[in-house]
């Protein structure tokens, strides 16, 4: 626990990430299995601990410490494990030991919640604040030491010399302590063998393009170009009564979808956007648009829950638009070009009967004028944007620059008054940094919406100033202030909520300028806005 | 802050003295600071007292105790018609070997800082902090150690700390240190080999590899810090307690050494003066007030001007720039 508490404080503080790639290779190759197995999964937030929750670990310490001083402590520092870390009170302790991380973790995943409730407890009062620190860290998921899963996976990867694609492809199969990992990558072993159609297969991802460089250098010959659905991204492996669903995370999310995997047939990875609609009547020919999509809001009623509800399935039945093949019948189809795996994916779809998919429509354009007009009709549809893909590109894993681009349609704009701010967590711990801001109803202001990104560090300073210098009232956690600052508020549509006093929701609000110079009087209306709900 | 005729002035930190006044009644040393950092004109007159000397003005009397913060910071003593109001300005109550330690003044009114008012704020041993810097030296030997500290007060204890730890190397300055720590050391303050950093160029990046230098916290992200090359950047405050904060002011190595009471100084302080009302200022006062409720003492915040509501290291770096250097 020693070793894992310095190496996480040597991460959290920090900024360089060679220096963090050499603390982690030094530690994988200094400690033992399996606790360094556990310790790569954490940083994966691979984790699970199902007895404990930061929930109920949260309820335990108010209990002991004080809830009112635990809040206000909690508010200041911004990080829960840190809060509890510092407040605990110590005890003269210090003779015993704590278990090893590998102890821990077992130990709460066979016991009881009230008895590993109480075994965090002791352990809390045995360890140093710095261990306590880590401890919980560990404990909850969520490490915020400046390390991603795929950070921590390059370290692997440096330590033991080994490819990080290498990895990657079998990541998925594997789970923690990774025991079959690390001895593949210590020479003791031969490498894991995984059946691809049990595990998800990391995405490939596209780049924003900068349609005033991009464009020049590349020849709208070689590119092919789709509609980009407003849905999420998923992978569907089907596989009979095994089919599964991923998220582009790799969750798996096929209990909350059981109308897409029920009636599949076929054995096949596929690539392609879930979304909530209604088949089209009379039935369309062919393989194309043979559902209409409902909003994105409507599909994030089907989203993060534990059970289907029967009416959702009735009134907002989900299918998958495809646009990619990764494996067919357990053949790895990933190195093949793109418009081969397309041929591929048709003539699969043509020949096994999928009720709730669909093929994703191949948009024909000749130049990029062209594709902006196509772009700019699709727009005025409610269409996101267009996918513009190299038609020989091979399916690669993660987010390589060059084969992939995204092109949005423009975000819609509004000046809007910002009404309310609260700190931040992680890094922006201390800084005022997650923003309500509102609009006009007649005299009064309406919030529309919240925004925590799109300004830089040194903007993010002077509005944290700014908020300080112009509170007029505080409720906990959160400012209000005065109505005076103007934030250009981008975002991507507009819909009805009931939820909102203002009774509109913003998808994706980000902060797009600060109107440092316009007065509150002239910022914009909810009628504009209301204007804008498609 | 306006000047006035006559001002009591706690210490000599810039948000609890400034010049202008007309006369400055403090201790001797405070008054030496004062003078030291603003001038021997910064008032028109000064009336210096030592420590427990009553002083008196019209009909309350008023004296000045160790306040244990900085060298000459004292606790205003203020009696009238049998009723004693004692104001702390900024304290601690454990050991310093920098300043006169604090002392218990019993009063009815107790008017106490609240820069760590919250029970996450609980300062480790000052030892455990210099044994960091030592294992540090020790792991990065080539490295020059750069610590921020303020000039006033923070950075003499940090010197001192490090002589009584037995550390006997030269221990480098940044300009803005050196007038108080000459002053320190008129006071008598053992404060070893001290030199001001005069290197540069190359021979900058050269010659303090493996020292340790100390310089205000505003100092620590300027071309003079970068003209060491790869330096250990730390810090000495009590804020360095969350991780987060020191991380993003980019240190390596942050250590817990605060010239301000913590949780349970505050605490413990707040119920041996004896005082059945408390008034609360500077800092996180939320905390505290609900306390000395808890404790069925009177409590309430008593706001003052010039200081901001979330006093953070930022301002204490702002009040740097603002010194002459």
């Amino acid at each position: 626990m020693k070793q894992f508490a310095q190496l996480l404080e040597r991460l959290v503080l920090t900024p360089s990430r060679n220096k963090k790639i050499d603390y982690m290779a030094d530690y994988f190759r200094t400690s033992q299995s399996p606790d360094r197995g556990y310790v790569l999964a954490a940083l994966c937030s691979e984790l699970d601990i199902k007895n404990i929750k930061s929930g109920i670990i949260k309820k335990m310490v108010m209990k002991q410490c004080d809830e009112f001083l635990f809040k206000l402590s909690y508010d200041y520092v911004g990080d829960l494990a840190e809060t509890i870390s510092l407040m605990w009170e110590e005890t003269d302790n210090t003779a015993k030991q704590l278990p090893t991380i590998t102890a821990i973790i077992q130990t709460l995943n066979e016991t009881p919640k009230t008895d590993a409730l109480k075994m965090v407890e002791e352990w809390l009062n045995i360890a140093t604040p710095n261990e306590r620190w880590a401890l919980i860290k560990l404990i909850t998921g969520g490490l915020r030491v400046g390390v991603s899963a795929r950070l921590a996976k390059t370290f692997l990867s440096h330590a033991f010399d080994t490819p990080l694609e290498e990895i990657e492809k079998i990541w998925h199969g594997l789970k923690p302590p990774y025991k079959n990992l690390f001895d593949w990558l210590e020479g003791a072993a031969e490498k894991p063998v995984i059946d691809p159609s049990e595990v998800f297969h990391p995405m490939m991802l596209s780049h924003p393009i900068d349609k005033n460089k991009d464009f020049i250098k590349l020849n709208p010959d070689e590119f092919s170009a789709e509609w980009k659905w407003d849905g999420i991204r998923v992978q569907l492996n089907l596989n009979g009564d095994n089919s599964k669903i991923f998220s582009r995370t790799g969750d798996d999310i096929s209990h909350s979808f059981p109308d897409i995997i029920e009636n599949s047939s076929g054995k096949a990875i596929l690539d392609g956007e879930l979304l909530v609609g209604e088949a089209n009547e009379p039935a369309r020919e062919g393989l194309e648009n043979r559902f209409t999509p409902y909003s994105f809001n409507d599909l994030q009623q089907r989203l993060n829950r534990k059970t289907v509800v029967k009416k959702h399935l009735k009134e907002l039945p989900a299918y998958i638009r495809v646009y990619d093949i990764l494996f067919l019948d357990g053949t790895d189809l990933r190195d093949l070009p793109l418009i081969e795996r397309q041929q591929k994916l048709s003539h699969f779809l043509t020949h096994n009967k999928n009720p709730r998919l669909d093929l994703s429509t191949t948009l024909p354009f000749k130049t990029w004028q062209e594709l902006a007009q196509k772009r700019e009709e699709g727009a005025h549809k409610g269409i996101e944007g267009v996918m513009i893909k190299l038609k020989t590109s091979p399916y690669i894993a993660g987010r390589p620059k060059g084969p992939w681009f995204k092109w949005k349609r423009d975000p819609l704009l509004a000046d809007a008054i910002l009404m309310y701010a609260q700190r931040g967590h992680g890094k922006r711990s201390s800084f005022y940094s997650d923003y309500t801001f509102g609009v006009w109803r007649g005299n009064e202001i309406v919030p529309i919406g919240k925004a925590y990104f799109g300004f830089t560090d040194a903007e993010l300073k002077q509005i944290d100033k700014w908020v300080r210098k112009n509170t007029i009232q505080k409720f906990g956690p959160v400012r209000e202030v005065s109505k005076d600052l103007v934030f250009e508020v981008a975002f991507d549509s507009v819909h009805k909520s009931n939820r909102h006093k203002s009774g509109l929701a913003l998808r994706f609000p980000r902060i797009h300028r600060i109107r440092w110079d316009k007065p509150a009087q002239e910022a914009d209306h909810i009628e504009m806005v209301e204007k804008l709900i498609e | 802050m306006r000047p006035q005729k006559k001002a009591f002035i706690t210490h000599a930190h810039a948000d609890h003295a400034r010049a202008g006044h007309e006369t400055v009644v403090a201790t001797p040393q405070t008054i030496a600071i004062m003078k030291s950092r603003y001038g021997e004109n910064c008032a028109k007159k000064f009336e210096a007292v030592s420590y427990h000397t009553p002083y008196q003005d019209g009909a309350v009397t008023i004296s000045f105790h160790p306040a244990g913060h900085v060298l000459g910071s004292a606790q205003i003593r203020l009696e009238y018609n049998k009723e004693v109001i004692v104001v702390t300005g900024d304290y601690k109550t454990i050991p310093d070997p920098s300043c006169a330690a604090f002392e218990i003044v019993p009063c009815d009114i107790f008017v106490t800082e609240a820069t760590f008012g919250l029970p996450v704020f609980k300062h480790p041993a000052p030892q455990t902090q210099i044994n960091k810097l030592f294992y540090s030296l020790k792991i990065n030997p080539q490295r020059p150690h750069l610590i921020g500290a303020y000039a006033l007060g923070k950075a003499q204890r940090l010197i001192a700390l490090l002589r009584d730890a037995g550390y006997n190397k030269t221990i480098y300055l940044h300009g803005a240190m050196v007038d108080l720590c000459h002053l320190y050391k008129q006071e008598g303050i053992d404060l070893g080999v001290l030199e001001k950093v005069d290197a540069r160029g190359n021979e900058k990046k050269e010659r303090y590899k493996g020292d340790i230098i100390i310089a205000p916290p505003s100092a620590l992200q300027s071309s003079w810090a970068r003209g060491f090359g790869d330096p250990v950047l730390g810090m000495a405050s009590g804020w360095m307690h969350v991780k987060q904060r020191a991380k993003q002011r980019g240190l390596e190595l942050p250590l817990i050494l605060s010239d301000h009471a913590d949780w349970n100084e505050l605490t413990q302080t707040i119920l041996k003066t004896g005082a059945k009302e408390i008034w609360v200022t500077h800092g996180r006062e939320d905390a505290l007030i609900y306390f000395c409720q808890q404790h069925g003492l009177t409590a309430k915040p008593l706001s003052i001007i010039g200081r901001s509501d979330d006093d953070d290291e930022d301002y204490l770096s702002d009040r740097d720039k603002k010194e002459p250097a």
